[in-house]
């Protein structure tokens, strides 16, 4: 990473957000601060700045290529709405890794949204990452709010992997997706807040298509006197399945609100939610414990294995 | 060796105080091999409990090789060498049967479930949740606490929903782990008190007898 002139922060972050030692292989870009510090395309994945967000196209055909858009915030005090495209072809077998990291020793909030529209060509697949990540002590809040919306042509998977782990004061994320006929979409979602942190996840997933599927897991830990919520939307206008679960463990004096909702429009609709809030069962520390770990360290054990 | 003194335990119940275990002063000498049998609700989970330090007793001393652990929490009871397998195991969303195992301290992992009859290549990844039979969280619960390897080792019914093709297996590893440590077993299966030194019949929160196999075999039962 030296010769493009990372700072030991910056590659902090990029390591957390995206697992990058070094610059990936294929089509990227770099944000950082605001400015595309390095960004290029690959024979079949195109990377272009448009009003200042990207447009990515991606050739139909496309098979095991990636793209990665990390985004760093080291500066206090910025703001940011970013909004990026892809334009993913027919047939294509493709993964992006998207993610955000947040470094704020000041005393001004830094925020960053970002508006990512996938548009998912026939039997195509895509992989999507999306990691969240906040550092630095600075009084000023750090803040990440994405909107992820997906277009879901016919025969599609697209799989999301969604985590925000560690020290993000503040997060809305909204996930929206349509799903043509036979399309599916399977989204995991990790979640975990501590202190003072607030975390907001709206998913909502309008099954269009004939034998459309969704299938979401979310599971989530909330420390101390942080706040959670968690809202699914399913609505099913076709004979389609759609199942949402929500996990939750709850500590301290945290709160978790857990709204599920199904909207059946077709009898052929299957639509499924199950949700659970609970602290860590007693039973389960107990056991670590009589393996010689403190109940500290079981706790820990048990919520790192629940986010795994 | 392990000693309880005068161990007893009870609760406050609708007001009324109802008495679990009474009394109970018992010796473990090292290397010795203690079935605990008696019909349900005797008290014998209880008191295993408070050995571990699962349940505290209301009155009463614990010693372990002379030193009073009474107060000892339950890691540092298993620090100091004492282990517990669970009459009904607990699942654990997300921790897998090898992360369970060498947080035991299971160096090789796999050997432990070859123990109890299971396949590394089929268990050791899958995560220790509803997905697996009861037979099979029980093997895995054995098996954690074989991998301790402490000097005491505490089994609450181990052969609960063990099929009796493992049954066989399960007798042969007990006969194998009795030469260097002390186990402590609650059982009500002929097979395995066979092959204890000692059999302590639990009755009513009670000590009823301390007897030897054959005399259990024989007529006390
Ligand atoms: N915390 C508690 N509060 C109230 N009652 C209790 C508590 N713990 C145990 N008991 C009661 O004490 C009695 C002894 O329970 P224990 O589980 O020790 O029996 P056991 O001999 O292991 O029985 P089993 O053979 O069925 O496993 C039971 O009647 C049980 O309901
Ligand atoms: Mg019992």
């Amino acid at each position: 990473m030296e010769e493009c002139g990372f700072s030991e922060i910056e590659r902090d972050i990029l390591k957390e957000v995206v697992g990058l030692y070094a610059i990936p292989e294929g089509a990227y870009n770099f944000r950082i601060n605001g400015k595309s510090v390095s960004r290029k395309s690959s024979a079949n994945i195109d990377v272009d700045i448009v009003d200042g967000g990207l447009e990515i196209h991606i050739k139909p055909g496309t098979k095991n290529e990636s793209v990665h858009i990390p985004v760093i915030l080291s500066k206090t005090g910025l703001k940011e709405t970013v909004r990026n495209t892809f334009y993913i072809g027919d047939n294509t077998d493709v993964c992006i890794i998207a993610g955000c990291g947040i470094f704020n020793c000041g005393s001004s909030d830094s925020v960053h949204n970002g508006v990512h529209t996938l548009y998912v060509g026939k039997n195509s697949r895509v992989k999507y990452f999306e990691k969240h990540y906040g550092m630095g002590q600075g009084r000023g809040a750090k803040s990440l709010n994405p909107i992820t919306k997906v277009y879901a042509q016919e025969n599609s998977f697209v799989e999301m992997d969604l985590e925000q782990i560690k020290g993000v004061d503040s997060t809305k994320r909204e996930t929206y997706s349509e799903l043509k006929d036979r399309a599916k979409l399977v989204i995991n979602e990790r979640l975990m807040t501590h202190g003072r942190q607030t975390a907001e996840s709206v998913i909502e997933t309008k099954l269009l298509g004939k034998e459309s599927t969704v299938d979401i897991i979310s599971r989530a830990v909330a420390q101390d006197v942080s706040k959670q919520s968690f809202k699914s939307v399913i609505v099913g206008k076709n004979k389609c399945r759609g199942h949402s679960e929500c996990d939750a463990i709850i500590m301290d004096k945290a709160m978790v609100l857990a709204v599920p909702s199904l909207d059946a429009q077709s009898v052929d609709a299957e639509l499924i939610h199950e949700a659970a809030i609970g602290k860590i069962a007693g039973e389960q520390i107990t056991k670590l414990m009589t393996l010689g770990l403190t109940q500290t360290e079981a706790e820990s054990k048990i919520i790192n294995g629940f986010l795994k | 060796m392990l000693e309880t003194k005068n161990l007893s335990f009870s609760v406050e119940e609708g007001g009324k105080r109802k008495s679990i275990l009474k009394d109970i002063s018992l010796v473990f000498d090292n290397n010795q091999f203690v079935v605990i049998t008696g019909p349900n609700g005797s008290g014998k989970s209880t008191f295993v409990k408070c050995l571990m330090g699962i349940v505290a007793p209301s009155k009463g001393k614990i010693l372990f090789d002379g030193e009073d652990i009474t107060s000892l929490d339950i890691t540092n009871r298993a620090k100091n060498g004492i282990s517990f397998s669970f009459q009904q195991p607990v699942k654990i969303k997300g921790i897998k049967v090898r992360d369970l195992l060498e947080i035991a301290g299971a160096e090789k992992p796999a050997a432990f479930l070859e123990m109890v009859g299971l396949s590394p290549e089929e268990y050791l990844e899958r995560e220790i949740s509803g997905s697996l039979s009861g037979g099979e969280l029980k093997r895995i619960e054995i098996a954690s606490v074989l991998a301790r390897n402490s000097k005491v080792m505490i089994f609450d019914e181990p052969e609960a929903g063990i099929d009796l093709w493992s049954f066989n297996d399960l007798v042969n590893v007990f006969k194998k782990a009795k030469k260097n440590h002390t186990l402590i077993i609650i059982s009500h299966q002929e097979r395995i008190i066979k092959i204890a030194d000692r059999v302590i019949v639990f009755e009513d929160g009670k000590v009823k007898h301390i007897i030897t196999p054959d005399e259990f075999i024989k007529g006390v039962k």
